[in-house]
């Protein structure tokens, strides 16, 4: 199914655009070659050759030596409503992801109150038909209220909307409800994510760890509190038949249980945070909570190597930033106080250019293909360039270079973990279920002829 | 040098200099009148989010000492209790224009924060349990008295590690000075990864005889209920610093307060070779240097007549 057929987004007018001769680049449909990308009537209508598209009434953009690519999906963010708007919302989350390229997102259900009901789910999606300007997807938790205790009526929750579940913030603790609520999965649907961490290991940990929390006495979060859990989750979800999506995964040792588990036949997803592939715990040393405090922790180079290995030979079959808007009363505190995560969707695709494709670290197909991953593992439709697919497009510029925050953000929180940073590749605009979502503002389109 | 926020940021020609400044104040003790005019007109706040004696006291008093006026604030019965953040208590504070402010607080971090909210110097009386750079310099100054030099000096740092802002920065500041450290308690106590500064890391006394200085670190009740160790009695039946244990020619140090009959029997605290008092002394002269330092400037002493004259930073961290 289509993005827009199963996600909610405002709704508006179809676009009708020519991209002249851009480089168009969609590995997983076979596509790396110039074209004139013609939308319209919500679709990609053509790939005609360079130069030859018939303008037709269209708006022509000269996107010679820029590159069109399959839109981004997103299947972890945080959009902080209800309850905690003053971070982020519907209207400004949507907007922060489509200048980062992406055409579809998935909420995360840890509000304020936890989205744990079949109204919570109606009254977000009718929020999303009102203010988003992507299509956007709500899970719902899977215990009520993310207590841990009892499941949701997942049934009634799937009714309503909700693509999938999760308790994602906290671990289901209790293995024995996490069997109940994959023996349920075949009743109602869904795959259900999950954060993976086991509290009695994690305790009050802040970082890592390793050396660095050592040296900085801060109380360390052990990589097996992460694999030690996915090892359980995955023995339940094969016991059981079930499916599972693992989230931001950090650790070495859970890449390795993720791939040993799908080699067994598990029916086993995983993600990867572009700040776990880009950044490691040595950016903790000087203690600055506001690039460097998040859950799961950053780990060591070993681990960031088994991320980036995952990523290539797919056993992380998708990039998501775990976009975790927070306001500056909540990260000026010390390290230790300072509230989890950083915000990501503006800068993931650009992050991963500058530190991993023009390094020579991974091909840009292959970034361009886990940027769009996060959507199968949910049931829709990867985004697609091949002609009659929906039309989700990132226009990027590969060679702009940009100072992250500089023009501020979209978002409505600035705790991004590369803040200041100059990163290279740029998304000029963005193609969302067929409408212009984004673009930048120094981005002016030709006129139509 | 603009503030003193670890042991880890400074070089060993630092930490000397400090050292030699808190020389030159310990003949300040002995006059009659124990008090010089450097830092008067200058404001000194002191802000402890963490009780403290020792530390809080000989700060206090070192300020005095240097003439300069010394606001003190404690977290309970101040605004701190009111729900006051961080950020906020030091803007308030720093309307004052402190000269500098001495802070201690339960997180790693926190000085260094502070540091970039206020113009005054800030010198870090602990951190969570990260650092304390005072107690570092303070038991490199009573070695160094002692020894003359730490140069391929053994030291043996024994206890509570992982939960130790001392351990931390004395591996540091020892090392530093050219000791070799060797680090032992349960491995339950034992931070996983600390080789990494440098030191060797022993799961027992089991070699302690090797030891010129044996520096014991205190162990907190608390421990015992997050099950670290067993039982008090089993830490000290494996742990504890007693005269069996301790040979006469080493060394005793522990930065206080002390539990008598846990890590440190009561004899080995009154022997002759504990330096736990000397430890106490050498924390007024020296928390006098940092002070001297930081506001007066390295080069040459200020007149004593220079109100309003403005701390001279000679570097700063790296």
């Amino acid at each position: 199914m289509s993005l827009s057929a199963l996600l909610d987004v405002r709704p508006g007018d179809d676009a009708h655009l020519i991209l002249r001769r851009a480089t168009v680049l969609d590995p997983v449909a076979g596509i790396d070659s110039v074209h004139d990308v013609v939308v319209r009537e919500g679709e990609i209508a053509a790939l005609a050759p360079p130069g030859e598209a018939d303008t037709d009434g269209a708006e022509v953009v000269e996107a010679e030596g820029l590159h069109a690519f399959p839109a981004f999906f997103d299947p972890h963010v945080h959009l902080r409503t209800p309850g905690q708007e003053h971070k982020e919302d519907v209207e400004t989350g949507t907007r922060a992801a489509a200048a980062g390229g992406y055409c579809g997102i998935l909420a995360m259900a840890n509000t304020q109150p936890p989205v744990s009901t079949a109204a919570d789910v109606s009254a977000l999606r009718e929020q999303a038909r009102a203010a988003a300007s992507i299509p956007v997807g709500f899970l719902a938790t899977v215990t009520k209220d993310m207590k841990g205790e009892e499941l949701t009526e997942m049934v009634e929750l799937r009714g309503a909307g909700a693509i999938g579940f999760s308790d994602d913030g906290l671990p289901i603790a209790d293995a024995g409800l996490m069997r109940r609520a994959l023996q349920y999965q075949h009743l109602c649907g869904g795959n259900i994510a999950l954060h993976e961490e086991d509290p009695a290991l994690s305790r009050d940990g802040a970082m890592h760890e390793g050396a660095v929390s050592a040296v900085l006495g801060l109380a360390g979060i052990p990589s097996v509190s992460e694999s030690t859990m996915v090892a359980r989750d995955a023995a339940l979800a094969g016991y059981e038949r079930a499916r599972i999506h693992v989230q931001h995964l950090s650790a070495a040792e859970s890449v390795e249980v993720v791939r040993a588990a799908r080699a067994a036949g598990v029916r086993i997803s995983a993600e990867a945070s572009p700040h776990h592939l880009c950044l490691t715990d040595e950016a903790v040393r000087d203690l600055d909570p506001h690039r460097a405090k998040m859950n799961p922790p950053l780990r060591e180079e070993r681990d960031r190597q088994a991320l980036i290995e995952g990523l290539r030979d797919g056993t992380i079959e998708c990039i998501a930033t775990d976009h975790a808007p927070h306001q500056p009363e909540e990260k000026d505190v010390p390290f230790e106080q300072a509230a989890m995560g950083v915000t990501g969707l503006e800068t993931a695709f650009a992050a991963l250019h500058t530190e991993l494709v023009l390094p020579g670290v991974i091909d840009l197909g292959l970034l361009v293909e886990r940027m769009a991953g996060g959507a199968e593992p949910f049931d829709l439709e990867r985004p697609s360039l091949a002609p009659g697919s929906e039309a989700n497009v990132a226009l990027c510029d590969l060679g702009a270079e940009w100072t992250v925050g500089e023009d501020g953000y979209e978002s409505r929180s600035a705790n991004s973990w590369c803040a200041g940073q100059t990163l290279t590749g740029r998304v000029l605009m963005t193609v969302a279920a067929g409408q212009v979502a984004y673009r930048l503002r120094s981005f002016s389109l030709g006129v139509a002829a | 040098m603009k503030h003193l926020l670890s042991i880890e940021h400074l070089s060993r020609e630092e930490i000397e200099g400090i050292l030699d400044r808190a020389e030159s104040f310990a003949e300040v003790g002995r006059r009659d009148i124990k008090k010089v005019p450097t830092l008067r007109g200058r404001t000194v706040v002191s802000l402890f989010y963490e009780s403290s004696t020792r530390t809080s006291s000989s700060f206090d008093l070192a300020a005095k000492r240097l003439s300069a006026d010394l606001i003190s604030v404690k977290a309970a019965g101040s605004s701190v209790e009111k729900g006051e953040s961080l950020k906020d208590t030091v803007a308030t504070l720093s309307a004052y224009d402190p000269a500098a402010i001495v802070i201690r607080h339960p997180h790693a971090g926190a000085a260094q924060m502070v540091a970039g909210w206020t113009a005054a110097a800030v010198v870090n009386a602990g951190d969570g349990k990260h650092e304390h750079p005072s107690q570092a310099l303070l038991d490199v100054y009573t070695l160094r008295r002692k020894l003359g030099s730490l140069e391929g000096i053994r030291i043996w740092i024994v206890g509570d590690v992982l939960h130790s802002r001392v351990a931390r920065s004395n591996l540091i500041a020892f090392t530093r000075m050219g000791a070799e450290v060797t680090v032992c308690g349960p491995p339950t106590l034992i931070p996983r990864g600390i080789e990494e500064l440098g030191c060797d890391v022993s799961y027992s006394l089991e070699g302690i005889g090797e030891a010129e200085v044996v520096y014991a670190l205190r162990m907190q009740r608390e421990r015992m209920s997050e099950s670290f160790v067993p039982s008090l009695r089993e830490y000290a039946a494996s742990f504890q610093i007693d005269s069996r244990r301790l040979n006469p020619r080493q060394l005793l140090m522990h930065p206080g307060p002390v539990n008598r009959g846990v890590e440190l029997s009561g004899e080995a605290i009154d022997s002759p070779q504990s330096l736990i008092a000397e430890q106490v002394a050498a924390g007024l002269v020296v928390r006098m240097a940092i002070l001297y330092e930081l506001l007066a400037g390295a080069e040459g002493a200020p007149s004593g007549e220079g109100e309003g004259s403005k701390p001279t930073p000679i570097g700063t961290p790296a």
